[in-house]
């Protein structure tokens, strides 16, 4: 079949079963548009920016576990779409960006619209393509399906120059692709296994400390039988919420510069720490010269890169999560530290996540409410800040994909239209954004985007008049100065939502934080509701930056 | 400590700017690079000289594994394989005697001279990258004009091949 470059994507697009697509049209991707015009399988969201369009592709991701597809035009659809491609590089979050590009011919002159955006995402895609022949098309089209999804998950960028778009040839989609620079490990070396057994098996103290990895393996419930039966204790990082259930006893919560005062003590006092699809950022290590001291490390990585980079391993296993777990399940004894376990429950009776219950609003009260309004496969989306980290300490997480955040990059404006991806991704479910003002306002054109095609999210904003996490350094740190963090000029975010069409609801008291949200969540329709908080209210456990993680300020 | 890795890679375009783009972002020192074509077609053969001790280079290795179009990446030592450079040296030779001299230099050490008129001479030599540096610091005294190196290229020794795919 001869067809077009424009309607050889539509057809790759159907072969890897593609049935969302976010983006913006534009001059030289005018082409493809016209071809998705007709096409009836595919959905395309129009969002209102280009980085919403990625955003949302990665939500999408993140809640299905499935590649996310977004595209733009050329030059500054291009470069808008760059935060969102960072943002998914870091999280390891398979997505493929589609960007038009000028004629071939044209390349390399300064055309209209024209930028190397290749050359622009070199460091933050885990592969890109100029398709500079129509014959290539299908290959590189499959080919970047299989890179996103498989290894380390990534985005990949294909730019799509609109002559060949335009040009055609005979189409034919690959049987398998054949890449041999590409041959991720996904069965951990046996010997490795067999060994961290051992380890476990000789273990006073040890502990999980699980991360993203583990969510995007779909690993979690072989990291629950692990736990289950070695009674080894986990705690996991903020990618990796929802990758243990937090309801159960051996759940020590998040670790690392919010963490919980007991998943830091458990780190820095274990004899052994079995780190599963992580990378010792330092965020979780704290002081990493005073790192986990006492502690043997068994590292279970897809990525080679992550083993040993940050810190030495004594056990590191390449390959698969899920896949390494199913066999090292079969090799581990059932066991029980008890004493260990009670030095835990101990950390967990005396230092327990606080903060002072009065009659104010307070954003850990909203988001302990949530957690027990909630049904517990909903989805809690959020921003960056305060907020974010107030809905990973005081929201119990039991399923994984339930918890869906900006990790390594730290997006603000992440989360709204992170939200709208994840509800086309399981409409089904309840989705919950929690952001921040100052985020909420990053990527607030979306709300168009939600109405247009009545996604029923629930936006919460914690509204605490500035860019709260930056005031809480400047408090801290910067003996007060708050420089450029008091967010005059907020608008009146029900109003906002209101002249969108549709349903705001404003909480200014504790009392009506209840009502609101089973208003909210009984409406089929998007809600927002707009919490004013208490607006100098801190989050704590905070390990300063650069002390070791078991010095904690707010933990007496 | 320094490293010799040889790298090969898919020649596709930009592949180039991927390596060296993950060298900077990282911070790994790269003291030279030479690409050139291999026995097989579309693929391309960096040598690189890095500096760093064991960790580095096994990042190194490990990142440059990542990329895709990278095939295979092997860390030469130096024990075990010959190497080779290639130099241009443009030297003044405004008197006699000195005319001479370096004609002689240029004769122990093997090397050539390929271009020569009444105010210089340029010289050809290959070898190791201390017999290059001994050379230039002989021929320093003279005055040099210019010099140019191709950048160390190494192979394994004996019926070892980087790719491992054939003899
Ligand atoms: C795009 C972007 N710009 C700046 C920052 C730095 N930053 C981190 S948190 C934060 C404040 C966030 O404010 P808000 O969304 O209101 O959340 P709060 O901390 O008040 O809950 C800022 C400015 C960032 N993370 N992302
Ligand atoms: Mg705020």
């Amino acid at each position: 079949m001869r067809l077009t470059g424009a309607q050889i994507v539509v057809e790759c697009l159907k072969k890897e079963d593609v049935k969302v697509i976010f983006g913006i049209p534009g001059g030289v991707i005018m082409p493809l548009y016209d071809v998705l015009y007709s096409e009836t399988s595919i959905k395309h969201i129009l969002t209102r920016h280009e980085q919403g369009a990625a955003h949302a592709a990665d939500g999408y991701a993140r809640a299905t576990g499935k590649v996310g597809v977004c595209m733009a035009t050329s030059g500054p659809g291009a470069t808008n779409l760059v935060t969102g491609l960072a943002n998914a590089h870091l999280d390891s979050i398979p997505l493929v960006a589609f960007t038009g590009q000028v004629p071939t011919n044209l390349i390399g002159t300064d055309a209209f619209q024209e930028v190397d955006i290749c050359g622009i995402t070199l460091p933050i895609t885990k592969n890109n393509y100029v398709v500079r022949d129509v014959k290539d098309l299908a290959r590189i089209v499959q080919e970047a399906f299989y890179i996103a999804r498989t290894g380390r998950p990534g985005p990949v960028l294909i730019d799509f120059p609109k002559d060949i778009q335009l040009a055609q040839t005979e189409f034919k989609y690959p049987e398998s692709v054949s890449l041999n620079g590409y041959k991720p490990t996904f069965s951990g070396n046996v010997k490795q296994i067999k060994a961290a057994a051992q380890e476990i098996k000789s273990a006073k103290k040890p502990v999980i400390y699980a991360g993203g990895g583990v969510i995007s393996s779909n690993a979690s419930s072989e990291l629950r039988d692990l736990a289950l039966k070695t009674n080894i204790p986990v705690t996991t990082t903020l990618m990796g919420l929802g990758s243990f259930p937090e309801t159960h006893s051996l759940s020590l919560g998040m670790l690392g510069m919010h963490g919980t005062p007991c998943a830091n003590y458990a780190i820095s006092d274990a004899d052994l720490i079995i780190a599963l699809g992580v990378r010792f950022d330092d965020r979780i290590t704290g002081k990493l010269d005073e790192f986990a001291l006492k502690a043997k490390i068994i590292h279970i990585d897809i990525d080679p890169a992550e083993v040993g980079k940050n810190i030495l391993v004594d056990i590191p296993i390449i390959g698969d999560i899920k896949n390494i777990l199913e066999k090292l399940n079969k090799y581990v004894l059932k066991k029980k530290e008890t004493e260990w376990l009670n030095t835990i429950e101990d950390f967990k009776r005396r230092y327990p996540l606080k903060y002072i219950h009065n009659e104010e609003l307070k954003p850990q009260y909203v988001m302990e409410t949530i957690s027990k309004i909630a049904k517990d496969n909903t989805i809690i989306v959020t921003s960056v800040g305060q907020h974010q980290m107030w809905a990973a300490q005081y929201y119990q997480y039991s399923e994984p994909r339930t918890f869906i955040s900006s990790g390594g990059l730290g997006t603000m404006g992440y989360g709204f239209p992170a939200a709208l991806g994840a509800k086309l991704g399981c409409p089904e479910k309840t989705v919950i954004c929690i952001s921040g003002d100052g985020s909420f306002q990053m990527n607030q054109q979306e709300i168009a985007t939600a109405m247009n095609n009545n996604l029923a999210i629930k936006v919460i904003i914690m509204n605490n008049g500035y860019l709260g996490m930056v005031r809480q350094w400047q408090e801290l740190f910067y003996d007060k100065r708050y420089a450029e963090t008091t967010l005059n000029g907020n608008p009146d975010f029900v109003k906002l939502v209101e002249a969108y069409g549709g349903t705001g609801i404003r909480v200014n008291k504790k009392q009506e934080l209840c009502p609101a949200l089973e208003k909210a969540l009984s409406l089929d329709k998007f809600v927002l509701i707009d919490c004013l908080i208490p607006r100098e209210e801190n989050v704590f456990p905070m390990v300063a930056p650069g002390s070791p993680i078991s010095k904690m300020m707010g933990v007496e | 400590m320094r490293h010799t890795i040889a790298v090969l890679v898919k020649d596709h375009p930009g592949i180039l700017a991927r390596v060296a783009s993950l060298f900077t972002r990282r911070g790994f020192n790269i003291e030279s690079l030479a690409v050139g074509h291999t026995e097989e077609t579309d693929i391309s053969r960096m040598t690189i000289v890095v500096k760093g001790d064991e960790r580095v280079l096994e990042q190194i290795t490990k990142q440059l594994n990542k990329l895709i179009d990278v095939i295979r990446v092997k860390d030469i030592s130096p024990n075990n394989s010959v190497e080779r450079e290639l130099a241009l040296i443009k030297v003044n030779t405004n008197s006699l005697p000195a005319r001479s001299e370096i004609i002689q230099t240029v004769d122990i050490f093997r090397a050539n001279i390929i271009d020569v008129n009444s105010q210089i001479v340029t010289i050809e030599t290959t070898g190791t990258e201390d017999k290059i540096n001994a050379l230039i610091e002989l021929l320093r005294p003279f005055g040099l004009k210019e010099v140019v190196r191709t950048g160390k290229i190494a192979m394994s020794r004996g019926s070892v091949t980087t790719s491992g795919l054939k003899i």
